[in-house]
């Protein structure tokens, strides 16, 4: 059995699963159902001054995929909408009925000290563990400029921070927005204003859909909507991308990065650990299937984790990291091919007409005694993959590596390359 | 669902209605939740072998992402432009023998996509709406004479129409439908759906049908060929088989589908007959159709005896556990040798190097009412009025690959022609294929 169990800038908790701050992290009572369930920690929704916020009714939007119910899901919630006493009194009294628990409490005050300085304090007297600092909230809040307004400019993210550096022991957690177009930048923002760790992704601007009878984006409210914040199984390579990109700089090794966007299953956890996650944060699948899941998400951890030899998460935690490199460092001569395993095939010819109309004409469809059979043209095949992800059976289109006698060359020796580098055979892999 | 059969309840007179709630409906509409998810099913396949095996070639993945996208009424139209009885095709066709056996997911799961019932949905919506889909092309002033208003030659009339051509069809009985009409069971089409689907056929304008016009002494293939510019025969098969043995004129011996016409038209005259112990012989779906309703009206026993076994008889397996799961007893290997008072003395039969083999060990089993159902043969007697026949190959009217019968200007599909399985999918893809025969026929 796998030891679950996290220190992740100094916050303790005996499994990596958070839950992020949320709806489901609103209020002692759904908290409590969580960590009753087995949840290693929690983000308190984000807590602001009093007055509190108002939320609006019709709240939030989903995209459905072939029956698959929220793919994508989308918000258009502020943050709590409670004084700020009762959640203080609340969270107070979960961190003491639950000792072991991280219990972390995000914040979002305006950008001046003295409101932070002023609400730092008071959290801190919950014996929280911990503060995130949501930079990231990309509706509502930020048109009051706060949430990805102060997140979108790294000045004030490495002020902001700085300053709550300065006035709490407690470990301080930035929370990223992806609504930028670097997001080394807040990273590095963060990292230099003293930032214990960094979490993202927060949610994508977005507008889940557009109602065609009332003509208005959804969640529509009345009769109009707006922007809201988009989460769920869809954003994960997003943010899956954002957290491997500040995982490989040199300049920010060390900085502990909570991954958050779209982890629904133990295995895209390991993914996030892999790319160098220390814990991961959860709110969609909770909302799509209830605090239950995290039965399946500790222990088919703890068996992939079991059959792979790892006994702690920091035995493949980054594991992944220095296999994400720059386009310009693969090896521009490797080659794969596709096999179809004609026992398994059920003859649905989808493989066929996306290569055919799509690709590279690779996958011939035959009639053999008048049944149907499609066969991988390998002089045609580029190894693109296209036929193995449109495949609805497991493992009856698989890629193989093929043998081209060619060495290891990147396109930064490639004679196309009217950049390229004279002689060097082999490339360094970038951020070694 | 069926209602019960109630305890003592065979001796009572039921109204039709009682009889209709009694028999039920085989299967139940989609709602469309249920569509939704059944749709999200089909994996929509390239080549798809289930259009293959449709003998209407419908675009079945195409119409079922229609579906899935909640264009249901484009669905509709697909079916439609291949298929215009793809409302009935849907109730009766043995789709577990044509796209459903070859469905990818059969192959994958075990499981096909329940290609009938979606294509129900999609139908239902369209013609519930009381809309005709398809406009006439402008009129050729072409005039065709269609002889038979069953599936094949309302599909002819049909496509005919569309075409721009005039069309008269010439119908035996008083009402359409043909099979569809007469020949199946109630619990596949409810609610008077055969009539309401030839409604919305013949919506589409330009085609009359006369009833009770038989071919015969006074309409003879002649007078069509010298009165339109072309005909159809869509005669279907109205020879029923004969046993060929003793008895076979006792009063107690009735042949299958003429009570099942009964039961369509009188039901209350069909659940008069349906008491006591009924034997039915034959191994086809008009021997289910005729079993499980003679079996829901009240018959204490139900019957069917065929003399070959379960893999040999032409009802499909989920015929046969649809009769059975509803109380009729399936009987193979056994062969009758003669009709008596009250029984039926049956051979037990084997198979020798693949021939049948019809032994001396007879049997007696009891019977109020022996139902025959061993197929029909096309009868040639109301051709015979004309001077001119066409051609007979097998029995049946011979056609070449374009539908023409030997006379120029007469064609021919459907059962009458047998040219594929005797099923109403094949009777609609031979008179909507004969219809572009003629078509092209006509514009020469």
């Amino acid at each position: 059995m796998a030891d679950l169990s996290v220190n992740f800038a100094g916050i303790r908790s005996p499994n990596p699963f958070w839950l992020a701050s949320a709806p489901p992290t609103d209020k002692e009572y759904n908290v409590v159902r969580a960590l009753r369930a087995g949840w290693g920690g929690v983000v308190w929704k984000t807590l602001g001054e009093d007055p509190p916020i108002v939320n609006v009714s019709s709240r939030y939007g989903a995209i459905s995929y072939g029956g698959s119910r929220v793919m994508g899901f989308n918000n258009i919630e502020l943050i709590t909408d409670r004084p700020l006493a009762v959640n203080l009194a609340e969270i107070k009294s979960v961190k003491r009925a639950f000792p072991d628990r991280a219990i972390v409490v995000s914040l979002m005050v305006p950008c001046e000290e003295a409101a932070w300085k002023a609400i730092l304090p008071l959290v801190e007297e919950t014996g929280a563990d911990g503060i995130e600092l949501n930079f990231g909230c990309p509706h509502g809040m930020s048109e009051r400029g706060m949430g990805s307004a102060v997140g979108q400019v790294p000045d004030y993210v490495e002020m902001v921070t700085r300053w709550c550096k300065q006035h709490t022991r407690m470990p301080v957690i930035v929370k990223l927005t992806p609504n930028v177009t670097d997001i080394l930048q807040p990273a590095r923002a963060a990292h230099r204003g003293g930032a214990d760790a960094v979490s993202l992704i927060n949610t994508i601007m977005s507008i889940v859909s557009v109602d065609l009878d009332l003509m208005a984006p959804t969640p529509v409210v009345g009769s109009m909507g707006t922007h809201g914040g988009y989460c769920g199984p869809a954003v994960k390579p997003i943010a899956l991308r954002m957290v491997g990109e500040i995982a490989r700089q040199g300049d920010m090794a060390g900085l502990p990065i909570s991954g958050i966007g779209g982890i629904s299953t133990w295995r895209d956890a390991a993914e996030f650990i892999a790319m160098g996650s220390g814990t991961v944060q959860i709110c969609t699948a909770a909302m799509h299937h209830g605090f239950r899941i995290i039965d399946d998400l500790t222990e088919g951890l703890s068996n992939w984790m079991d059959g792979k030899g790892y006994a702690r998460l920091r035995d493949f935690q980054g594991k992944a990291v220095p296999n994400f490199v720059h386009w310009e460092d693969l090896d521009i001569n490797f080659k794969t091919l596709a096999q179809i395993d004609q026992d398994l095939c059920i003859q649905c010819g989808l493989c066929h007409i996306a290569c055919e109309d799509t690709a590279h004409q690779a996958i011939a469809a035959l009639r053999v005694d008048g049944g149907r059979r499609y066969e991988v043209i390998d002089e045609e095949c580029v190894g693109c993959n296209l036929c193995s992800h449109v495949c609805p059976v497991d493992n009856c289109i698989t890629m193989h590596p093929a043998e081209t006698g060619l060495p290891f060359a990147t396109w930064k020796e490639h004679p196309n390359n009217p950049l390229r580098i004279a002689t060097d055979p082999l490339s360094t892999k970038a951020l070694a | 669902m069926s209602a019960g059969l109630g305890d003592g309840e065979r001796s009572v007179r039921l109204t039709e209605a009682e009889i209709a709630a009694k028999l039920g409906e085989m299967a139940l509409a989609l709602t469309p939740d249920e569509a939704r998810v059944e749709a999200d099913r089909c994996y929509y396949c390239y080549d798809a072998p289930c259009v293959e095996a449709c003998p209407t070639g419908i675009d079945i993945p195409g119409f079922i992402r229609k579906i899935g996208t909640g264009n249901v009424r484009g669905a509709a139209v697909t079916i439609l432009e291949s298929n215009i009885f793809g409302g009935s095709c849907a109730r009766v066709c043995p789709t577990e023998v044509l796209c459903e056996e070859v469905c990818v997911r059969e192959k994958q799961q075990g499981r096909p996509v329940t290609i009938g019932s979606l294509q129900r949905f999609a139908t239902d919506f369209l013609m519930e709406r009381g809309e005709h889909p398809f406009a006439r092309a402008p009129l050729t002033g072409k005039r065709v004479a269609v002889v038979g208003a069953g599936p094949s030659g309302l599909a002819c009339a049909h496509r005919l129409a569309t075409l721009g051509h005039q069309v008269t069809v010439f119908e035996a009985r008083p009402k359409p439908g043909g099979l569809n009409e007469y020949g199946i069971a109630a619990y596949k089409v409810v609610d008077d759906f055969a009539r309401r689907e030839v409604e919305f056929i013949l919506s589409i304008g330009g085609i009359a049908i006369e009833y009770g016009s038989p071919l015969g002494p006074d309409l003879t293939l002649d007078s069509l060929r010298a009165d339109y510019d072309a005909v159809f025969l869509g005669l279907g098969l109205s020879d029923p088989n004969a046993l060929g043995i003793a008895g076979e004129d006792l009063p107690h011996v009735r042949d299958a589908l003429g009570f099942i016409e009964t039961l369509r038209q009188l039901p209350t005259e069909a659940q008069a007959a349906a008491i006591g112990h009924v034997l039915v012989i034959g191994g086809g779906n008009t021997a289910i159709d005729a079993a499980t309703q003679v079996r829901m009206l009240g018959a204490e026993t139900v019957t069917i005896l065929y003399r070959r076994g379960p893999e040999q008889m032409g009802a499909t397996k989920v015929e046969q556990d649809w009769a059975q799961t509803h109380g009729v007893t399936i009987r193979h290997w056994l062969a009758p040798v003669a009709i008596e008072q009250g029984a039926v003395a049956l051979a037990r039969t084997r198979l020798a190097d693949g021939r049948l083999i019809v032994t001396e060990e007879v049997l007696r089993l009891p019977a109020d009412l022996v139902l025959k159902a061993v197929g029909q043969s096309f009868a040639d007697g109301p051709l015979s009025t004309s001077r001119e026949l066409p051609a007979f190959a097998r029995g049946r009217i011979a056609i070449d690959g374009d539908y023409r019968t030997s006379l120029p200007g007469v064609f021919a599909g459907g059962d009458c022609v047998g040219r594929g399985p005797d099923l109403t999918v094949q009777a609609v893809a031979d008179g909507r294929d004969a219809a572009h025969a003629i078509d092209r026929f006509l514009s020469d």
